[in-house]
């Protein structure tokens, strides 16, 4: 049995795992590298360098690493006032979610210095989780899964329950899908059957949790067995494995998406159900009870959530 | 056809007394989502509009062969697969248009409404009631779709179809993606104000 303590652990350990390579990339000459605001790069160096070779702009050749032909122009180089770190100033903004690859010629008598600045993959990770959950939040920025958010968003409780019950399925179906999609349906080039496989797969992902749960927990069964048929009818569900299908997603990707967008409904119901447990006080006028005011509600929450728009957090 | 429901009754049920956006009040996401412009809606409807009737054929012809057990992934499969086709046909030959509608083209598959009419009137009536049923619903979609885009392009930018109508641009608010919302609650207000009104008038209550 899975206690605790053993999925504390097995967090831990992925943790670790992931941040790894970000100790292993220093090496040689160049201790340290990052972006700095969207425009700069700052390199430290092991030891002191030659101010004469750092600040000559000439030196440099910088691209993104899928376009080698595509050189990046640069500003200025300046080097710190310790010597050891210099700033590397660029034109224009720099795509910082690209890998950018660095080479600086007669460096301390060596002909070239190669290596490659990256954003913390581990940043990027949660870059989407945020993404999914605020920027792009699947309810009041996409506009998607408005039936099934309408109608369970009248009690908190209820609330509650179809998002957890979402969350899960939409990470059980996306990852199913991932697996789906990049080993059968891109080798044997059946990219046109997507829609088709991934309804499929969702609705297999719900029977199937549904079937699992029934026998394994059917107190749990009880309480959620009800908003497990509601899933299959959000759309979200199925925008998830779409999008990750168009942008390529890797799988630890396809798992913060999916995440994001479970959690990201979750927040959007438990909002919107707080509200309206308020409003049943409220003196509404005739024409506006039920549904009207609902979406009037909504749309004050889309705007609220136009706010988070340009936020980034890496 | 020995019904009592001729064909322009099943229709005009789906676009005034059932319309799918205002009365059911489902598939509310495109209504919200990328009813800005009239031409969008009219793109949509068309799409939904095929998807609904030739689910509803297809599914009123093979009734008696599937069994009920099976029948809801059955009904998914169906609208999946013509939910391709449309989505290929309009990629290849309204790439602009297409690009514009985003991924709620593909959506369409998970709409509530198709299903719901699968299974209330398709797999019980006959093929050519279906036919009518489904072009009913998916006629009211466009109707609901084409009438919230005509208000928000009308309101948002003064404009029409892409026409210059007005001369200035009232609310710039309407063209703003959540005023879908906005738009969509007050439009349902409106439809209730009648009904209220109506039956006042009736002094019924």
């Amino acid at each position: 049995m899975m206690t605790l303590g053993n999925i504390k652990s097995i967090v831990f350990i992925a943790l670790v795992a992931l941040l790894v390579p970000i100790f292993v990339q220093a090496e040689g000459l160049i201790v340290d590298q990052t972006f700095h605001g969207d425009k700069e790069i700052v390199v430290t160096f092991a030891g002191s360098v030659d101010k004469a070779v750092v600040e000559n702009v000439k030196n440099y050749t910088v691209f993104e690493e899928p376009d080698p032909d595509i050189r990046l122009k640069m500003s200025s180089a300046i080097l710190g006032v310790d010597g050891k770190s210099a700033t590397l100033v660029f034109a224009e903004p720099l795509n910082t979610i690209e890998t950018h690859v660095v080479s600086i010629e007669g460096l301390n008598g060596e002909e070239k210095t190669v290596f490659t600045v990256s954003k913390s993959y581990l940043g990027y990770l949660f870059g989407i989780l945020i993404s999914a959950l605020l920027i792009n939040n699947f309810v009041f920025t996409k506009y998607l899964g408005l039936c099934v958010f309408f109608g369970t968003s009248k009690k908190k409780e209820t609330a509650k329950g179809m998002g957890v019950v979402f969350t899960l399925v939409t990470v059980a179906s996306a990852t199913m899908s991932w697996f789906f999609y990049n080993y059968i349906l891109v080798p044997f080039d059946l990219n046109f059957l997507q829609i088709v496989v991934f309804i499929g797969l969702t609705s297999l992902t719900v029977q199937a949790v549904d079937t699992v749960l029934r026998k394994v927990n059917p107190v749990l069964f009880n309480s959620f067995g009800v908003f497990l048929v509601l899933v299959i009818a959000n759309c979200v569900i199925i925008a998830v494995p779409l999008i990750l299908a168009n942008n390529h997603y890797n799988l630890f990707e396809t798992l913060m998406l999916a995440l994001g967008a479970g959690g990201g409904f979750l927040l959007a119901l438990y909002l919107m159900s707080s509200v309206s447990e308020r409003m049943q006080l409220a003196d509404i006028p005739p024409t506006f009870k039920g549904l009207p005011i609902s979406f009037i509600v909504a749309g004050q929450f889309a705007m609220a959530f136009l706010g988070f728009s340009g936020l980034q957090l890496f | 056809m020995a019904n009592d429901k001729s064909s322009m009754q099943l229709i005009s049920r789906g676009i005034l007394s059932e319309n799918p956006i205002f009365k059911l009040a489902l598939s509310m996401c495109p209504a919200v989502g990328i009813s800005t412009t009239v031409m969008n809606g009219v793109l949509l409807g068309i799409a939904v509009l095929f998807v609904q009737v030739f689910s509803s054929v297809t599914i009123s012809i093979f009734k008696n062969m599937i069994h009920p057990r099976i029948r809801i992934p059955t009904y998914t499969l169906t609208i999946a697969t013509w939910v391709t086709v449309i989505d290929l046909v309009l990629a290849a030959y309204m790439p602009e248009a297409y690009a514009k509608m985003g991924i709620f083209v593909k959506l369409i598959v998970a709409f509530a409404i198709i299903t719901m009419r699968l299974e209330m009137f398709a797999c019980k009536e006959s093929v050519s009631d279906s036919f009518w049923d489904g072009l009913g619903m998916g006629l009211g979609f466009m109707v609901g779709m084409v009438v919230i885009g005509f208000f928000r392009e009308l309101l948002g930018s003064g404009m029409i179809l892409g026409h210059d109508v007005l001369g200035f641009k009232p609310l710039l608010f309407f063209i703003l993606p959540s005023a879908g919302f906005f738009v969509v609650g007050l439009m349902m207000a409106f439809f209730n104000w009648i009904e209220i009104y109506y039956k006042r008038s009736k002094g019924l209550k």
